[in-house]
């Protein structure tokens, strides 16, 4: 059956900002979808907030609406746009529960508007734990024990029939937010109260735990004629009990026989045709008890999914791209297997390799909570390594983390000072920590055998051998050192030893290693993704490198220009998906240029590493061994360019002297460069040199000449381990006594090294520069101005483009400064540039201001694709051909770049992942904790914040209760904010302090307790849901406990809240417009873009 | 192993007739194996492969790198002993995890005197075979035998191709057949109700799985050698005939086995054949075979039914094939490999005659067809119900 004509146009709803559980996989297959359903010719009409993603392109979509994905707004987009059909599995948790309300309310009918790729039935059936298991059990498959129930009484009287330990899961969230596993009642009562609390429909799964058995998922894609085939199966190393998402998983099964892995395919294909997924890929998971073989289905997903983006990747099978032409009538024997170009996608793929996945954490970030895994996800990021061994595959994997890894690290599980023994490891093997692959290989250096680690850890044993042997093989390089044959160096790189890890192991440096080892003749092959284990062969260079006797090596160079771009591995906060979309523009702009461009990234929820992205793709980590070893390959033939690496946030930064030092050019900005930048004394002197402001701050060397330079600054000030990125550690200390607080608690992070301590400045706006400079010509491409003040930091600021407050003169300073900088630091390329902007209370000098520079990256910052969104320019694009020696003026005769004029106003909103770490604190600081951001656009900047605030997951309310409680600094710039809510027909509740304040300044305001001060409280009154905006800011000790009962309040009863008085203002100002200025609109990009430069 | 070229770490060697030599580690037993080198891509069902009878005369090299990751355990067999002559594969072979294990596949093979050979790239290996066609080759695991005999032997073996290779495995006696296929909440084999027609099965090296699924039909099952003849087979009263798989060269064994299919096909019985008994039924038609560049073995390979237009992806193992146009106009090929366009199936338009080239008693592989069998007891039942 070719495609379906009776349909022209198509809305497909992305996933919205990256979130934990739903992250940038989200990108990769809407932006497959989108792509695939425009080459078939449908006008594709794109809703999604995000900004960072290539999916919002204006290119990828006629009509790209970068509005909130809520069910009204998205009711309103279709009704404007009236398409025939709405594909909502793209799209994650997020499109498919819009898209099911919108069914439900009757509006897809309405509006004359079809379901595709599954339907309205299909999703409830898959989502409705009771509806599931009854299916479930009519096609003869076996789900857990257990009973969906909808209180708590119910949950009590379940209980006996259940046992414990139990594992609860809320209906319709994200991620499982909200479950957890009970070993005792106390426990279980907590979790089920939590969980109907987060459950949007009050519900929760009550399950027999199956802690400690084996999980396993299958990735199923079935098309319109009943044709189904199983593209990859994925087995979790991590048992369950611990969330997929968190868990370390390899595919294809490994400790299966066929029998099993047989009825686990057939339950999969029953599963698909008995819920009723007509097209598409679909993720099922089951559980298999260790010992008896039981398998019991968990649960599906009607959709693409993390692992299926996964599977997609570790198979060579793209699954959303199908999955798309699936969904407008296509079958699978219609479409062809792009790999091989002659076989049909209506096969299985064959794999002859391993590939595993092991998630990144953020826990560290996130103060007050355990490291500990449960069945709700944590992991912000993931990386999936491909070897031909599981070894060399868990290795790989362990090196792509960027943690500090080069292998199965040494590690230390007995407490300081204690005395070694053995139940420390036991302890440590039972917990299900994120680490906990480095504990097993520890336990075998403290002499556990396979038998005791499995059963303190039910890792398979299977996985645990390997990990014994490559944990024996570390100790035969201890005592005998490295390789001396290459033999010995064959053996060793097999199991996917790094030479940075053989280095530790010998007391060698890596460089050291790695000479050896290329003096032996000792070199990596590389071999392709080919989706049919070599039957066939292949013409799309996706590859992995793997050590073989042979050399049978298959990356066949061309005779091609072309030029490496180093990605940005796995995401984690501070570093996401921003970097991804710039290394994505920057393969699409070498193409352009006729120039092979050439990925290297480890991240596979990416859209770089999608084979279609680049001409040539090397799926490794992101380490210099193995970027040489590729370049090394890629210089046999043809004109090899150079490495960029200014586009991949700090990864590749970091790899920058070592690449030029083995005589790699570095593409843009040269590495002395970028040293000049990085380095506090180097760049303060670019500074004084210019006469550019900086904050006053100098550097402690010790803990005891901290507080007499913190002293000679003088409070309050910021201070920050001297070696940490992202912000890890910093704080903001407003007194002496404070600052011995700070280093007592982060002694373990401060250690010996340095500290650095700056001047706060206070009540600053801070503002963000994107500027393109040739070395010559310097091009600025978007201000950013901050509604939060200076000292929380950029990436959890909401800012706004153009800037809503700054003064014209103020602009053009900003300008200059930039321009003079970005020449100062020989900048080609990409240059962000953080300021402080201290503006006059003097009224006699209301004019005066002083701009003081934070810090200057000569790269690519977290904003660019906000800001390329936001002026339609493709700074990316204009950035490669810079950097490959294009000049400014030239880019600007061809309309690369313009001079554009703002007849819109773009806002850039953060996403927070505090619900997922239940006792966090949720004000902002210096230290990034957002996983994502949206975009809020419209015609003017308070429309365009309301929208960001709602894409973020806050409705802004327009009438009902505000409760204010303000810190004494703030008491006089809350006046007039309660003012205008109270004129606007809020009701105002306070607490005492900040109650007496307001009504002596005339306003009404009711007194309420304080959580402290006995029920009932603020809290009750947020829980029986009467308060609808909180205005929070907080200062010392006791106020911030309280405070966070507080923030935590509101956090969990979804009520808006600020906690700083400049966002308070924006939002009071927003709430008092829209009061009446009428519902939001709605309006694709392409509008505004074409507006602007009309 | 005793060569100037052998690197320290090789204790095994595997070499070609063009030459080629892969140095690795033996497995399995101590010995010289040979044999027509063929890959097989499945991911799982190793033991399953290696007493496939169908591999009789081949040594297999598992595109998978880890082989023996579940060990072995007595129920995974196709047949009562081994038939590959020996396995390539690329990682050492591991201790069994698996609740259904007995036993260590490395202990398996030295059990059944198989020798294999672990360590080398079989990825590259594959890429050889793919690129320069199916040959012979031997692999050597702790002999001393130098690098160029053993070539002279891999040279020497015979080829594949005109060879009968059914007569070496199948069955020697007349036997029945109860047992049904494996039931996982038993964790056992079932047992067939013997409540439909009665079956004869021509061993011609038959899998033990296309009798589970015969007898999971409820057939009555004998199973004969395969160079009995048709009046005997007809003696034995079936009510249906089914063409077993089995290696070898088609054209070989049809020279004995046609005559005896051709009978069959006079009788007016239902019959139904897979893999070598669907080639043996193509050539009793009048049909001709041929053999493949490299064959085709694997567990995804997709097929199409012709009349519905369904795919499955089926289990596969043959190095020969049926060409459809050599058939007479009473047959019609029925399904098509999506792959390289060769037939996959075939019916005789007026007679309850059918047979594929696929696996679909899968075992190892997907499970998709087998509709097969029960489209074959339904002939069985028309014809029953005509005679009546």
């Amino acid at each position: 059956m070719p495609k379906r004509t009776d349909i022209k146009s198509i809305a497909v709803i992305g996933a919205g900002p990256i979130v934990i559980g739903q992250a940038c996989e989200f990108d990769y297959s809407g932006t497959q979808a989108c792509k695939a359903l425009k080459d078939e010719g449908y006008r594709v009409i794109l809703i999604n907030s995000n900004p960072a993603t290539i999916m919002t392109d204006p290119a990828l979509a006629d009509a790209t609406y970068i509005e909130p994905i809520t069910e009204d707004v998205v009711a309103r987009i279709l009704e404007k746009e009236r398409p025939d059909a709405l594909l909502p599995t793209m799209g994650g948790q997020t499109a498919l529960n819009v898209a099911l309300a919108l069914a439900d309310h009757g509006t897809l009918e309405t509006l004359g508007i079809e379901l595709i790729g599954v339907k309205q039935r299909a999703i409830e059936l898959a989502e409705d734990r009771d509806l599931f298991k009854r299916k479930m059990e009519e096609i003869g498959l076996e789900c857990a024990r257990g009973k969906t129930v909808k209180t708590f009484a119910e949950a009590l009287e379940i209980l006996d029939y259940v046992g414990l330990p139990a594992i609860i899961r809320p209906s319709f969230t994200l991620g499982g937010t909200g479950g957890g596993i009970a070993y005792n009642r106390e426990e279980y009562e907590a979790v089920v109260k939590a969980g109907l609390d987060a459950s949007p429909v009050s519900q929760v799964l009550i399950e027999e735990c199956m802690l400690g058995w084996k999980e396993y998922e299958m990735e199923v894609v079935r098309d319109r004629n009943d044709n189904c085939i199983i593209v990859c199966s994925i087995e979790n190393i991590d048992p369950m009990g611990i969330h997929t998402g968190d868990s370390v998983t390899v595919a294809p099964a490994l400790t299966l026989t066929d029998k099993e892995y047989q009825q686990m395919r057939r339950a999969s294909i029953d599963i698909l045709r008995a819920i009723g997924v007509e097209t598409g890929g679909s993720n099922v998971q089951f559980s298999v008890h260790p010992e008896t073989g039981r398998q019991v289905v968990i649960e599906m997903n009607p959709r693409v999914s993390r692992s299926s983006a996964l599977a997609s990747k570790a198979t060579g099978f793209p699954i959303a791209k199908v999955a798309a032409r699936l969904a407008v009538g296509y079958t699978l024997d219609e479409l062809s297997n792009d790999i091989t170009g002659v076989t049909p996608a209506s096969f299985e793929p064959a794999i002859d390799y391993v590939v595993t996945k092991i998630p990144r954490f953020n826990f560290e970030k996130f103060q007050g909570t355990e490291a500990l895994l449960s069945t709700s996800m944590k992991a912000v990021g993931e990386v999936m390594a491909i070897g031909r061994t599981f070894e060399e595959s868990l290795q790989k994997a362990l090196i792509s983390l960027e943690t500090g890894l080069t292998g199965l690290k040494d590690m230390n599980l007995v407490p300081q000072g204690a005395e070694f023994d053995r139940q420390y490891i036991i302890a440590a093997l039972s917990q299900p920590r994120p680490d906990r692959i480095l504990v097993i290989a520890q336990a075998f250096r403290h002499g556990f055998t396979v038998d005791e680690v499995q059963a303190c850890s039910k890792y398979d044993r299977w996985f645990l051998e390997r990990i014994a042997a490559l944990v024996e093989h570390e100790e035969d390089l201890k005592q005998n050192g490295a390789p001396k044959s290459a033999e010995g160096w064959m053996e060793t790189k097999q199991l996917g030893f790094s030479d940075a890890r053989i280095a530790t192991l010998t007391g060698k440096t890596e460089a050291d290693i790695a000479k050896a080892r290329h003096a032996a003749g000792v070199h990596p092959v590389f071999k392709r993704v080919d989706t049919c284990a070599a039957e066939f062969s292949s013409h799309t260079a996706y590859m992995y490198s793997t050590y073989e006797w042979g050399n049978a090596c298959e990356s066949a160079p061309s005779d091609k220009k072309k030029a490496v771009i180093i990605g940005s591995g796995p995401n984690r906060i501070g570093q996401g998906i921003e970097f991804d979309y710039c290394c994505v523009h920057a393969a699409f702009a070498l193409k352009e240029r006729g120039i092979e461009s050439i990925m290297i990234n480890c991240n596979p929820e990416t859209v770089s590493t999608d084979y279609d992205t680049s001409d040539r793709l090397y799926f490794e980590p992101v380490t210099i061994e193995k970027t040489l070893d590729i370049i090394r390959a890629e210089q046999e033939k043809g004109g090899f360019l150079g490495a960029i690496v200014q586009l991949g946030g700090q990864t590749p930064l970091k790899l920058c002297r070592a690449l030029e030092k083995a005589g790699v050019k570095i593409l843009g900005t040269s590495p002395d460069a970028i040293d000049l930048s990085e380095s506090r004394e180097q760049f303060a002197k670019v500074l004084r040199d210019l006469g550019l402001r900086q904050p006053p701050g100098g550097i402690a060397r010790s803990t005891e000449d901290v507080a007499s330079l913190a002293e000679k600054i003088g409070f309050p000030v910021i201070v920050r381990p001297s070696y940490v990125l992202g912000g890890r550690g910093m704080r903001i200390v407003h007194d002496a006594a404070a600052l011995q607080t700070y280093i007592s608690e982060n002694a373990e992070i401060i250690g010996e090294g340095d500290i650095l301590v700056d001047k706060y400045l206070q009540n600053c706006i801070e503002v963000d520069v994107d500027a393109l400079s040739d070395g010559k010509d310097v091009f600025i491409a978007g201000i950013l101005e901050h509604i939060e003040e200076a000292g929380i930091h950029s990436g959890d600021s909401t800012c706004v483009l153009p800037p809503h407050s700054l003064r014209d003169d103020v602009i053009q300073d900003l300008r200059r400064q930039t321009v003079q900088l970005a020449l100062a630091l020989k900048v080609v390329g990409h240059m962000n540039v953080q300021y402080a902007i201290k503006t006059s209370r003097d009224p006699a000098n209301l004019d005066h201001y002083e701009i003081y520079v934070i810090e200057a990256n000569p790269r690519a910052s977290r904003t660019v694709p906000f800001v390329a969104k936001a002026t339609g320019m493709p700074l990316v694009a204009a950035a490669t051909r810079l950097m490959l020696g294009e000049k400014i003026p030239a880019l600007l005769d061809d309309g690369l770049l313009h001079n554009h004029v703002f007849r819109h106003v773009a806002v850039k909103a953060p996403v927070f992942p505090f619900a997922r770490f239940p006792r966090v604190e949720v004000t902002l600081g210096p230290e990034m904790r957002s996983t994502g951001e949206v975009m809020g656009i419209d015609r003017d900047f308070r429309r365009a914040f309301a929208k960001s605030r709602l894409g973020a997951g806050a409705k802004l309310p327009l009438s009902g209760t505000v409760f204010i409680s303000v810190r004494d600094a703030d008491k006089n710039s809350i006046i007039p904010l309660a003012a205008k809510l109270a004129d606007a027909g809020f009701k105002i509740v306070a607490t005492g302090g900040t109650a007496r304040h307001l009504v002596e300044a005339g306003i009404r305001a009711h007194k309420v307790n304080k959580v402290h001060e006995g029920q009932p409280h603020v809290v009750d009154a947020m829980i029986n849901g009467t308060i609808d905006l909180m205005l929070n800011t907080t200062e010392g000790l006791q106020s911030v406990v309280d405070g966070r009962n507080l923030r935590r309040a509101a956090l969990h009863n979804k009520i808006p809240y600020y906690t700083t008085i400049s966002a308070a203002r924006v939002a009071v100002d927003t709430i008092v417009y829209l009061k009446n200025a009428g519902p939001l609109g709605v309006c694709p990009l392409q509008d505004y873009l074409e507006r602007k430069t009309a | 192993m005793n060569d100037t070229n052998r690197p320290s770490h090789a204790t095994a060697a595997l070499i070609l007739a063009d030459g080629s030599v892969f140095w690795g580690r033996g497995i399995g037993a101590e010995g010289v194996a040979g044999g027509e080198i063929c890959f097989n891509t499945s991911m799982s069902g190793y033991q399953e492969i290696m007493t496939d009878p169908s591999y009789a005369g081949q040594i297999v090299t598992f595109t998978f790198p880890h082989i023996g990751n579940v060990g072995a355990n007595a129920d995974d067999d196709e047949a009562a002993g081994p038939f590959a002559s020996g396995l390539v594969v690329k990682a050492d072979i591991t201790a069994p995890s698996s609740y259904r294990a007995g036993g260590h596949f490395n202990d398996w093979l030295k059990e059944k005197n198989l020798t294999g050979i672990c360590g080398i790239d079989t990825r590259a290996l594959t890429h050889h075979i793919r690129s320069h066609g199916a040959q012979n080759a031997v692999i050597c695991h702790g002999k001393d035998i130098g690098v160029s005999a053993l070539r002279q032997r891999a040279a020497e073996i015979p080829s594949m191709a005109g060879c009968d290779m059914a007569k070496l495995v199948s069955t020697k006696d007349v036997y029945t057949w109860d047992q049904s296929v494996w039931s996982a909440e038993a964790n056992a084999y079932g047992v067939g109700a013997r409540t439909q027609g009665h079956v004869v099965v021509v061993d011609y090296g038959v899998k033990r799985n296309i009798l589970r699924c015969l007898a999971a039909q409820g057939f009555r099952l004998t199973v004969v050698p395969c160079d009995l003849s048709a009046d005997k087979i007809l003696a034995l009263k079936p009510e249906g005939v089914f063409l077993s798989n089995g290696p070898g060269d088609p054209a070989a064994t049809a020279s004995y086995a046609a005559p005896v299919i051709k009978d069959l096909l006079q009788s007016g019985l239902p019959l139904f054949g897979i893999c070598l008994g669907h080639q043996l039924l193509a050539i009793a038609l009048g049909g001709k075979t041929e053999k493949l560049p490299f064959g085709h073995r694997g567990a995804n390979h997709p097929v199409k039914d012709l009349s519905t237009g369904k795919i499955e992806i089926t289990s596969q193992n043959h190095g020969f094939h049926v060409i459809p146009a050599s058939l007479p106009d009473a047959a019609e090929a029925t399904h098509v490999s999506l792959f390289d366009g060769t037939n996959e199936g075939l019916r005789l338009k007026n007679r309850p005659v059918f047979s594929v080239q696929y696996h679909p008693e899968a075992s190892p592989g997907p499970q998709d067809s087998m509709y097969l069998f029960e489209r074959f007891a339904a002939l069985m039942r028309d014809a029953k119900q005509k005679a009546a």
